[in-house]
């Protein structure tokens, strides 16, 4: 009977040790967060957290890497859980920053006033094949690969694909055609371009992080690397892909006709160059993003010379006045400033060895203006 | 007092009861409280998910109502929706998955209980089961990397040139597709299945095939009539498999080609199915009545997840009622 006794004993005290644990868990973050109040001259941990894009996620990994290396009391969290997922948080306010390949749309930012867009870094699409027998190099433009990616092209040997590659032997094959499966900025970015280049693309699919396609011979890989594989092992398909992706691939590019007429290769110097056109006429940090393309700015553009056209900004999205989010103190705001403003300078240096693209220096100039805007309880967080 | 009555009142059915401590019938009736609530916390769980996944489809539900169920686009940039073609692909591949792993499973389970050496049989029992805990992300990786370009330069070919004069056998090789999808399926639910089988046919009485062996039956006679008694536990084995099947996500969209299209123009086209879908699109869906969709989807996969095992269930009765009355006694 005693042992009885005992063992129920244990029992009960497992249950409570359970669920105290339990409880204290829940409870645990709230008490720290209080404990983290307004003292800002201690050297206590600051931890920051975003949540966003994936496209951008080794290149910011690799920042936050480095930055808090140099400074060991500031902890920042990334987790790559796509645009979409960045939007929702972003308005949501349960994240510091949000990372998205698009900006948001006004219907988003009705619901997040006080938004401030900064572009962190730049991607493109590249156009990639796989064509036993043919070169590297291909040329396309816009209006042929609207119609390859309609179904309307559907053999390589096609008379308009002849046309943009006189002296080049082309397969008399059916183009196999491979697109993002899952919803992706990379799908947003190549439709908004096509959607600008052909008018029946815009009627008959439009733009979108997903869509309906309508070629008849078509697969939908998962991810950027899916597409990358389903290519290479699939002969004579064509897909489209981050420029990142492609260049760390042997598959064959293509290259890209712009408004000025010539047909630009994918590379560091072009996309940099077509971002250059377009920087005059951003919008301020504190303004309405939802309309900036620059595949589109590109191609009304027919003075771009050296610019590839299919080329995107990745986002960073804060807002304006820091002490609107939960949880938020001052040493953490002043943390995440000198972050971006890290991110924008220094940060850039690592950018080529990963395959992205620096930021030209007119939207240097203009992330540095729009960080000088962000406040924390009326009060300017940088320089104060 | 009425506790007291209630409870000699319990005991009085068992006879030898009467004499024991009170210790043990408060323990008794702890761990009777105890089971019936983690048994409650299933069925809080299932109802709260149904519960949050019909909140959640709610715009999709007012907008397509039951057109949802039969409509065959899916156009998020126009906001039209329609489930008939995921609904179909889930269910084809996973019975043609089933079709090809039943057989393969109970050969597996068979073979390691009754016809391989004992040495050999606890190292491949071993590794059937390590094979059943390989993460389904595995499997896809591998579906990818090796078995769509094994399928499509040697398996694949041959079975057209072969059998092309059916159309589920013609038409153009991606190596991804329908047939693909269905075979690392089968491939992904054969290691658990033959587990419980195996363990199935180790719990059968020796007595049973000794005495048909006695009565001159040949070892495979024998193993008829094992499999026979072991007729139910078979298929709830089966349910188990296809209950992976029908939900599997990441393996499937790795191979199946993702292709939204009422049917497929054979079974080497692409297809795609519905858990498929949402581990394609959730992520970055930001349109409410896109993500709406998407949870609806989730909420037709539950239901179809329901009937297809209620009738399992139904198929499970009527043969314990049938053949395992007999088998039993």
């Amino acid at each position: 009977m005693k042992r009885r006794d005992i063992a129920l004993a244990g029992a009960l005290l497992i249950v409570i040790a359970f669920v105290g644990v339990t409880i204290w868990h829940f409870i645990a973050p709230q008490t720290t967060e209080q404990g983290t109040s307004p003292s800002p001259q201690t050297t206590k941990e600051i931890s920051i957290n975003g949540a966003g894009a994936t496209f951008p996620f080794p290149l910011y990994d690799k920042w936050i890497s480095e930055y808090c290396k140099a400074r060991p009391n500031v902890k920042i969290n990334y987790q790559p859980i796509g645009s979409g997922g960045g939007i929702r948080a972003h308005i949501d306010k349960t994240v510091h920053f949000a990372a998205s390949d698009a900006p948001l749309s006004e219907e988003q930012l009705r619901r997040a006033p006080g938004t401030l867009h900064i572009p962190m870094t730049i991607g493109a699409v590249v156009v990639v094949y796989n064509l036993p027998g043919a070169p590297e190099g291909l040329n396309f433009s816009g209006e042929v690969l609207a119609k390859i990616f309609l179904g309307e092209i559907t053999r390589w040997s096609d008379p308009a694909i002849v046309a943009l590659n006189p002296g080049v032997q082309l397969p008399d094959k059916e183009i196999v055609v491979v697109h993002r499966s899952d919803s992706s900025g990379t799908t947003y970015v190549f439709t908004d371009y096509l959607s600008t280049v052909s008018q029946k693309w815009e009627e008959k699919v439009g733009r979108g992080v997903s869509v309906s396609w309508l070629a008849p011979r078509a697969i939908g890989a998962k991810g950027n690397d899916g597409v990358v594989v389903t290519v290479q092992q699939t002969p004579y398909s064509i897909g489209y892909v981050e420029f990142t992706y492609a260049m760390k691939t042997r598959l064959p590019y293509g290259k890209l006709m712009n408004a000025a007429g010539e047909y630009i290769e994918p590379n560091i110097e072009s996309i940099k160059k077509a971002v250059e056109y377009v920087a005059v006429e951003l919008p301020r940090g504190d303004e309405s993003w939802s309309t900036v393309s620059i595949a589109r700015s590109l191609a009304r553009n027919v003075q771009a010379r050296g610019a590839y056209p299919i080329v995107s900004f990745s986002y960073i999205m804060v807002y304006k006045e820091l002490s609107t989010l939960p949880g938020m103190d001052e040493a953490t705001a002043r943390a995440l400033v000198d972050f971006l403003w890290w991110c924008v300078h220094e940060g850039q240096n690592y950018a080529a060895e990963l395959y992205y693209v620096p930021l030209p220096p007119r939207v240097v100039k203009l992330n540095e203006d729009t960080l000088e805007m962000i406040t924390f309880n009326g009060q300017r967080v940088l320089g104060s | 007092m009425a506790g007291q009555t209630k409870t000699a009142h319990f005991f009085d059915k068992l006879p030898h009861d009467k004499r024991r401590p009170r210790a043990l019938i408060t323990g008794d009736k702890a761990f009777k409280a105890f089971t019936a609530s983690v048994a409650s916390i299933v069925v809080l769980i299932i109802g709260l998910m149904t519960y949050y996944l019909y909140l959640g489809s709610r715009p999709s539900i007012d907008r397509f109502g039951a057109g949802f169920i039969v409509g065959t686009e899916w156009d998020p940039v126009k906001g039209a929706f329609g489930a008939l073609p995921l609904i179909l692909g889930t269910l084809t591949t996973s019975a043609l998955a089933l079709l090809i792993a039943l057989p393969l499973s109970l050969g597996v389970a068979l073979a390691l209980s009754e016809y391989m050496p004992k040495k050999f049989s606890n190292v491949f029992s071993f590794l059937v089961e390590l094979l059943a805990a390989v993460p389904s992300v595995v499997y896809g990786l591998w579906g990818l990397y090796v078995l769509i370009p094994f399928l499509r330069e040697v398996v694949y070919p041959p079975i057209r040139s072969s059998l092309g004069f059916l159309p589920l056998f013609s038409g153009p090789i991606y190596g991804g597709g329908v047939l693909t999808a269905s075979l690392l399926l089968a491939i992904m639910i054969t290691p658990i299945m033959s587990a419980i089988m195996r363990d199935l046919f180790a719990l059968t009485p020796s007595t049973l095939k000794e005495a048909a062996i006695a009565l001159g039956a040949t070892k495979w006679e024998a193993v008829k009539l094992m499999i026979s008694y072991a007729r139910s536990g078979i298929v709830a084995a089966t349910i188990l498999g296809l209950g992976r099947a029908l939900g599997e996500a990441m393996a499937v969209t790795m191979v199946i080609g993702n292709k939204f299209q009422l049917l497929p123009s054979s079974l080497f086209d692409a297809w795609y199915t519905m858990a498929a879908i949402l581990a394609n699109e959730f992520i970055e869906a930001t349109d409410e009545l896109h993500i709406s969709a998407l949870i609806n989807v989730g909420l037709l996969l539950l239901v179809i997840n329901l009937i297809v095992l209620i009738c399992a269930r139904l198929i499970v009765w009527r043969y314990l009622k049938v053949a395992g009355g007999i088998m039993r006694e």
